[in-house]
């Protein structure tokens, strides 16, 4: 496979997934601020903001979180590059580059759902779209995912776009879990007393995982548990170890098939006899923001190094 | 513009009556319900742009992509009529090749005083560095797209030779998908010749081309693009896909130990055979236009000295050139000792004293095109055109005559298309594409009908707003 279209997968996948991440970090979001004072929405919108990495961009366009500008300015604010609406377009020309890669399935689902979003997000998003527009932004991933399973060649193709996706996906994981243990730290400088349990439960949303959590833990939503789950619980498909997993596997299969091991390779040896064995305790020993930033940097080195492994760029 | 005369219709006759051809069809369509067709026809819409069936049009800021209208009426041809025009369509390509490998060689047709040597020079097309060098095969031209016109029913003119790098197949093909899908009863009760396998074919035509250099084993043929922003990009990742060739782009071929090779991800990669969308200007920095970013530097070279086929070979645009269009019937006569089953449309070329007086006088009456131009632009089409628009294109027809060719408005043929109102008689034409390849010369049956929208209009082009068909050659 050419290197161009082995990173055109590569970030057709990052981008679908960064934007499936973006809507649920919305819709977490709004659910709080529906359901919380105006003080607690606009500090979860201002936390939307950072999580995201857009504080500069978003301060120099506006003044104040108000909701209806902050979903505005991360779907399609013209003064973000990084909208939602330019990552949509970012996956299908990706996905027009690497068309001879996909199956017509995949490639349908994409075009299709780029279409409706582009469509969604040509006008301002006001409060009785805004979850619609959400909810079409998280289907797209889901039938995207879906033709992609169940029509791609398990080839070399196929492990560079899951590694895209666990590549993102963790990126996000740590990046949402980072900021709201940060805006929660005063209240933990005795964990597990008198935590805001609703702040808690917002990562979980974010990261698609209240639902499971609570089946997991008969309701109980506690900082300890929530930090295990999402970082070390290899069950759940959005928590870091699951995604270490995959993207181990999308790793290895592409060592086996190009017959040599690379710089990723390595680096995801080194980085896993960091994790492998923690527990929990051991993460809040190190601290988790520590623990996060050291993640989040081997990950993007990783990301790195596939790029360079396997010739993304001439 | 109203097409002059009385138009011959290829569905009705001069009464009304449905031709043989359309018999089978016409019976069916008379068959469907009303509400049904309405529907079919959105639905073809939504095909087309869900499976991203789309061109690019320069200059549009708005509309990076548009759909290629498509309708749903299909164009017949008879199998006798087909036979007829694949006779003169071979003929034809095969002097194209002769004429090419003799313009590059010896030059015999000149020495014979058959063809000017001032075309040669004035051509841009002309590409010095392919004298004396034959390409793999001897082939320069494995695709060929001729453009046909007609006017009655036994007469079909050619309008002009795509031997560089005809587009459109890919709306041939999608086309007749799309057909099957919407009305597959249609399909079982008329026999329609397949057109399916072209993508096969082509690759087993390219593959027929290995340069010296080949290794053996099984040849690696890519299609070379200019990128996704280019206007023909679907066609180009259609057909590599069709074909299980690679899609490259100028930034992942490097020539490396003498052979063009392509940045995969395990290496370096050597090309067999490059189908290239890419015009001759931007193929090779060192060689042409040295700021183009989108060809390969070195790749003449690699081509001269057997390390690659190229297709079409470069200086192969010399042949669509209007000003050798017109000798095209000495240049049959020249090289297959025939007569040109396939007549040309009369042609004057203003480069000549009386040609061009003729043209001035008749300018309203004459559609007048640039030597070098195609896809409908820097045309004149007299009875269209006001009397300023006339007046300025005088003034540039006096400035350089050389530049132009004149041919009369022709009537063209009609075939309904489908409207809301029901169906309208609409202009047409027909590129059938031709393979070339040292196995012989395979013609796909059909081709790809473009239609024009308008009523009255004769600009087919699909960058001027025409439409196409699903081109039917009927089983004997």
């Amino acid at each position: 496979m050419l290197g161009r279209t082995a990173n055109s997968l590569f970030w057709m996948f990052r981008y679908l997934e960064r934007a499936e991440n973006t809507a649920r970090l919305l819709e977490a979001a709004l659910r709080m601020a529906l359901t919380r004072d105006l003080v607690t929405a606009e500090a979860e919108w201002r936390s939307v903001i950072a999580t995201l990495g857009l504080q500069k961009a978003y301060e120099a366009a506006h003044d104040g979180y108000d909701g209806l500008q902050v979903w505005n300015f991360v779907l399609r604010g013209p003064s973000n590059p990084g909208n939602v609406r330019t990552m949509f377009g970012a996956v299908r020309s990706n996905a027009r580059t690497a068309r001879t890669n996909i199956s017509s399935d995949v490639w349908e689902a994409v075009n299709e759902n780029w279409m409706r979003i582009d469509r969604l997000l040509a006008r301002p998003v006001g409060q009785t779209m805004v979850g619609e527009v959400l909810g079409a932004i998280r289907r797209a991933g889901t039938q995207v995912h879906g033709a992609f399973d169940g029509s791609i060649l398990r080839d070399e193709g196929y492990h560079f776009a899951r590694a895209g996706t666990f590549i993102e996906r963790a990126d996000s994981t740590a990046r949402i879990l980072d900021m709201k243990y940060f805006l929660l730290l005063p209240s933990l400088s005795y964990v597990g007393s008198s935590l805001d349990t609703g702040q808690w439960e917002q990562v979980l949303r974010s990261v698609a995982g209240a639902r499971v959590y609570s089946w997991l833990n008969a309701g109980q939503i506690e900082a300890r548990g929530i930090v295990e789950f999402v970082v070390l619980d290899d069950r759940f498909p959005r928590s870091l170890a699951f995604c270490r997993n995959a993207l181990r596997d999308c790793l290895g299969a592409l060592a086996r098939t190009h017959g040599v091991e690379g710089r990723a390779v390595a680096l995801m040896r080194d980085s896993d006899t960091r994790i492998s064995h923690l527990c929990v305790d051991q993460i809040f020993d190190q601290g988790l923001h520590e623990f996060l930033i050291d993640f989040l940097a081997r990950n993007a080195s990783i990301a790195h190094a596939i790029a360079e492994d396997y010739r993304f760029h001439a | 513009m109203q097409g002059r005369g009385s138009n011959f219709d290829e569905m009705f006759d001069g009464e009304g009556k449905t031709r043989p051809a359309y018999a089978e069809y016409c019976r069916w369509y008379g068959e469907q319900p009303p509400e049904l067709m309405r529907r079919k026809n959105r639905e073809a819409d939504d095909t087309f742009r869900r499976t991203g069936i789309t061109f690019n049009v320069y200059g549009e800021d708005d509309a990076e992509e548009r759909l290629i209208p498509f309708d749903m009426v299909p164009r017949i041809i008879t199998a006798s009529e087909w036979r007829k025009l694949s006779r003169g369509i071979e003929q034809r390509v095969r002097a194209l090749n002769s004429f090419l490998y003799d313009l590059y060689h010896r030059q015999e047709i000149v020495r014979a005083g058959r063809l000017p040597e001032r075309l040669l020079r004035s051509n841009d097309a002309w590409l010095a560095n392919m004298v004396g060098f034959t390409p793999p095969g001897g082939i320069y031209t494995h695709i060929v797209g001729i453009d046909l016109v007609r006017t009655g029913p036994d007469e079909f003119f050619v309008l002009e030779d795509n031997a560089r790098t005809p587009s459109g197949v890919s709306y041939m093909l999608e086309n007749r998908e799309t057909m099957m899908g919407m009305f597959p009863d249609l399909f079982s009760r008329v026999a329609v010749e397949s057109v399916s396998n072209y993508p096969r074919r082509l690759a087993r035509s390219l593959a027929a081309c290995v340069p010296p250099a080949f290794s053996g084993g099984k040849p690696t043929v890519a299609v070379l693009t200019p990128g996704i922003f280019n206007s023909a990009y679907f066609e180009h990742a259609f057909l590599a896909d069709q074909m299980g060739a690679e899609l490259v782009e100028g930034s992942d071929l490097r020539v490396v130990g003498g052979r063009v090779q392509m940045r995969t991800t395990r290496g370096y990669k050597p090309i067999d055979v490059l189908y290239r969308r890419v015009d001759d200007d931007y193929l090779d920095p060192l060689t042409f236009n040295p700021d183009s970013a989108l060809g390969v530097p070195g790749i003449m070279d690699v081509y001269r000295a057997g390390g690659i086929t190229i297709a079409n070979a470069p200086g192969t645009g010399v042949a669509d050139d209007k000003a050798i269009y017109s000798f095209m019937p000495e240049i049959v006569e020249f090289y297959t000792g025939e007569k040109p089953l396939l007549p040309n449309v009369q042609t004057w070329r203003c480069a000549d004293k009386d040609a061009l007086g003729y043209v001035l006088d008749n300018l309203a009456e004459l559609v007048v095109k640039e030597v070098h131009g195609s896809g409908g632009y820097g045309m004149l089409i007299g009875p269209t055109s006001s009397k300023r628009e006339i007046a300025a294109f005088r003034e540039k027809l006096i400035a350089k005559p050389d530049n132009y060719i004149a041919q009369p408005t022709l009537a063209l043929s009609t075939c309904p298309i489908y409207t809301a109102k029901g169906l309208a008689p609409r202009h047409l034409d027909l590129r059938p594409f031709v393979l070339v390849s040292p196995e012989g010369i395979d013609i796909t049956p059909g081709g790809l009908t473009r239609v024009a929208l308008k009523k009255g209009s004769l600009v087919v082009n699909s960058s001027q707003g025409g439409g196409t068909k699903d081109t039917w050659v009927l089983k004997d």
